[in-house]
């Protein structure tokens, strides 16, 4: 069995008496995708959040390779090879896809305290940028502003920044949410191949796509987990039936 | 190729300013003096401003604070170093805005705005309210520092052409070296903090390292400029540090056009020229000032700078201000003009 990458341990965030993530306890392997699923408010976006520091948890735990990382900032869980991207795009929209994936490729640097040579001229960063771009299938909008890309290449530029950082373990919020039907293909695809050597967590609501990539699959409703195992297992269970998936077969 | 005028309009303006002195008298030497001094202090806030996207409401604190310093350091009787006092000035600076950046930087938007303010006023109410440095009246620097190489004296700072070259010559290299700065990692930090400093974060920079640096730097050259000040006038007194300094001094990043190398030089100039022509004109000068300031500020987003002709991409300057109505007017000649280093960075 492959290594550990993520584990929680009863992790949960309140907001003002709503318990938006509610006792979670999960885990993630090398060449595993973990999707979570769960209807609107589920708390998923919230369980990324602390996953990747931009939320800290009200109580539990996370752990990174056996490490505790709980209440980590973003910056220090990033550079524990931990790459996430947002549902809501979130990315320098004036800025070319090149530099968008060429800025967080730089982060790797180490430190960026450097004044003097220009940043075009670290080779090693441009590459690891052109590579992320390559992977995510924008080699065509690599010098594009951003803010001038369709909303399905903004969300793959999601994908590339996260992909530049070169990370170990990734934290996709809800990626194909807002893309063609081709991009997303693409994508599956990509994730399909990225599994053989990341460890990552899928929150996605498209079913399809959970199906062709999960190895594990976990269902959250009003923040708790309601189910977690094998994807047909957790598909044949009455209660997901029930509460979240039997929705989609009434329709 | 509009590229092609700038550049010519470049070298004109720089062929100007160095025979300017040879034609002009000494009060038109000593004004342009005074205005690029002020390059030099609206630059380095812009570095905060336009690039980094931090609106600081007391930048005068480093100007002032290094004014004090050279005119404390100075003898009663006899010149102090040129060297020792301008790296005693620029230094101390640099230590006052650590020292400041650590607690401000820890605020954002409209909070940092007043903590700026705050930590500037009680610098002022300091000097103003004590006998440390001549209280409201100020001090004199009676002789102006002198500056030796080696026992050879180059430039005789008493002298006002002397004195012309060395701060243009000064201005020169803060401009060049903000330019090299800008195309660094650091320099794409900066703005990428401007344009999303939450993504920054989540890719793994530590922003609030890169923003106190930052700051650091924009203090120690306000800090330049501070003391080329206080050696030009030879005194110095509270109003330096003042509040009425930080917003003039902001005022002419924002009329020249944020986020550009060549903003603050425009907006120096300008508003110093309109000053004095209004000034000349009636006793209401402010009233004229003001009305300019709102033009421009409703018709130029992007500030006098604006008008220039876009110029290509990959020389160092943004495509847009640090406003997000001027961002996203902008954003669509990104592609044509300004873009930001993109397709020059792959090669
Ligand atoms: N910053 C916040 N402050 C207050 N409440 C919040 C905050 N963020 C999320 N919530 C609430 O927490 C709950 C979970 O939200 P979350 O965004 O995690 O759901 P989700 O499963 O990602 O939903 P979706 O499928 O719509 O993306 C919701 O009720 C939401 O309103
Ligand atoms: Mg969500």
């Amino acid at each position: 069995m492959s290594e550990t990458v993520l584990e929680t341990r009863n992790l949960s965030r309140h907001f003002e008496g709503l318990a938006a993530v509610d006792g979670v306890s999960l885990s993630c392997r090398m060449r595993e995708v973990h999707a979570v699923i769960g209807p609107n408010g589920a708390g998923k976006s919230t369980l990324v959040n602390l996953l990747s520091g931009d939320l800290r948890p009200s109580a539990g735990r996370v752990f990174l390779r056996g490490e505790e990382v709980t209440g980590f900032a973003p910056p220090r869980i990033s550079h524990l090879g931990v790459g996430r991207s947002y549902q809501k795009t979130n990315v320098f929209l004036p800025f070319t896809v090149f530099e968008n994936c060429r800025l967080a490729a730089q982060s790797r640097l180490g430190s960026s305290m450097r004044f003097f040579r220009p940043a075009r001229r670290y080779r090693a960063v441009s590459e690891a940028a052109m590579r992320a771009i390559e992977q995510a299938g924008l080699h065509r909008q690599a010098d594009k502003p951003v803010d001038t890309l369709s909303h399905g290449e903004q969300r793959q530029v999601e994908i590339a920044m996260a992909l530049a950082t070169e990370p170990s373990l990734l934290l996709l919020d809800e990626p194909l949410a807002g893309m063609g039907a081709e991009e997303s293909l693409q994508i599956v695809e990509l994730l399909k191949t990225l599994a053989d050597d990341h460890a990552i967590l899928l929150v996605e609501h498209d079913m399809d796509a959970v199906f062709a990539l999960a190895g594990t699959l976990t269902v959250m409703v009003n923040g708790a987990v309601l189910e977690s195992g094998e994807p047909e297992a957790v598909r044949a269970s009455r209660a997901v039936q029930l509460a979240y998936l039997g929705d989609e077969h009434h329709e | 190729m509009s590229h092609r005028y700038q550049q010519i309009a470049l070298l004109v303006a720089i062929a100007l300013l160095l025979v300017f002195p040879l034609l002009g008298d000494r009060f038109y030497v000593q004004f342009v003096t005074r205005m690029l001094i002020m390059v030099v202090f609206a630059s380095s806030l812009n570095l905060l401003v336009g690039y980094t996207g931090l609106v600081s409401l007391g930048h005068a604190a480093f100007f002032g604070i290094a004014g004090y310093i050279v005119a404390l350091y100075s003898p009663e009787a006899h010149a102090a170093g040129f060297w020792s006092s301008l790296a005693l000035s620029v230094g101390g600076a640099a230590l006052l805005a650590c020292l400041i950046g650590l607690l401000v930087l820890r605020t954002s938007g409209i909070f940092f705005i007043m903590a700026t303010l705050a930590f500037a006023e009680m610098l002022f109410y300091l000097f103003h309210d004590t006998s440390i440095a001549g209280g409201s009246d100020g001090i004199y620097i009676n002789e102006r520092p002198i500056l030796t190489i080696g026992g050879w004296v180059p430039i005789d700072l008493s002298n006002f052409v002397h004195f012309y070259y060395l701060v243009l010559a000064f201005a020169a290299a803060v401009i060049l070296l903000l330019r090299v700065i800008l195309q660094s990692p650091f320099g794409k930090v900066i703005v990428g903090i401007r344009v999303n400093e939450h993504r920054m974060r989540s890719i793994g920079f530590d922003t609030f390292r890169y923003k106190l640096v930052c700051f650091v730097i924009a203090g120690a050259l306000a800090g330049l400029a501070g003391y080329l000040s206080a050696v030009q006038f030879g005194v110095v007194n509270p109003e330096m540090l003042g509040w009425h300094q930080s917003g003039s001094v902001l005022m002419m990043v924002i009329l020249g056009g944020m986020g550009t190398l060549a903003g603050p030089v425009i907006g120096a100039f300008s508003l110093m020229m309109l000053e004095e022509l209004f000034q000349s004109m009636t006793k209401h000068w402010q009233l004229l000032t003001g009305v300019v300031i709102v033009l421009v500020a409703l018709y130029l987003p992007r500030g006098l700078a604006g008008l220039l002709p876009a110029r290509p991409a990959g020389n160092g300057e943004l495509p847009s201000a640090g406003s997000s109505a001027s961002r996203s007017a902008s954003s669509n000649t990104a592609s044509t003009g300004g873009a930001p280093a993109g397709v020059q960075d792959r090669v």
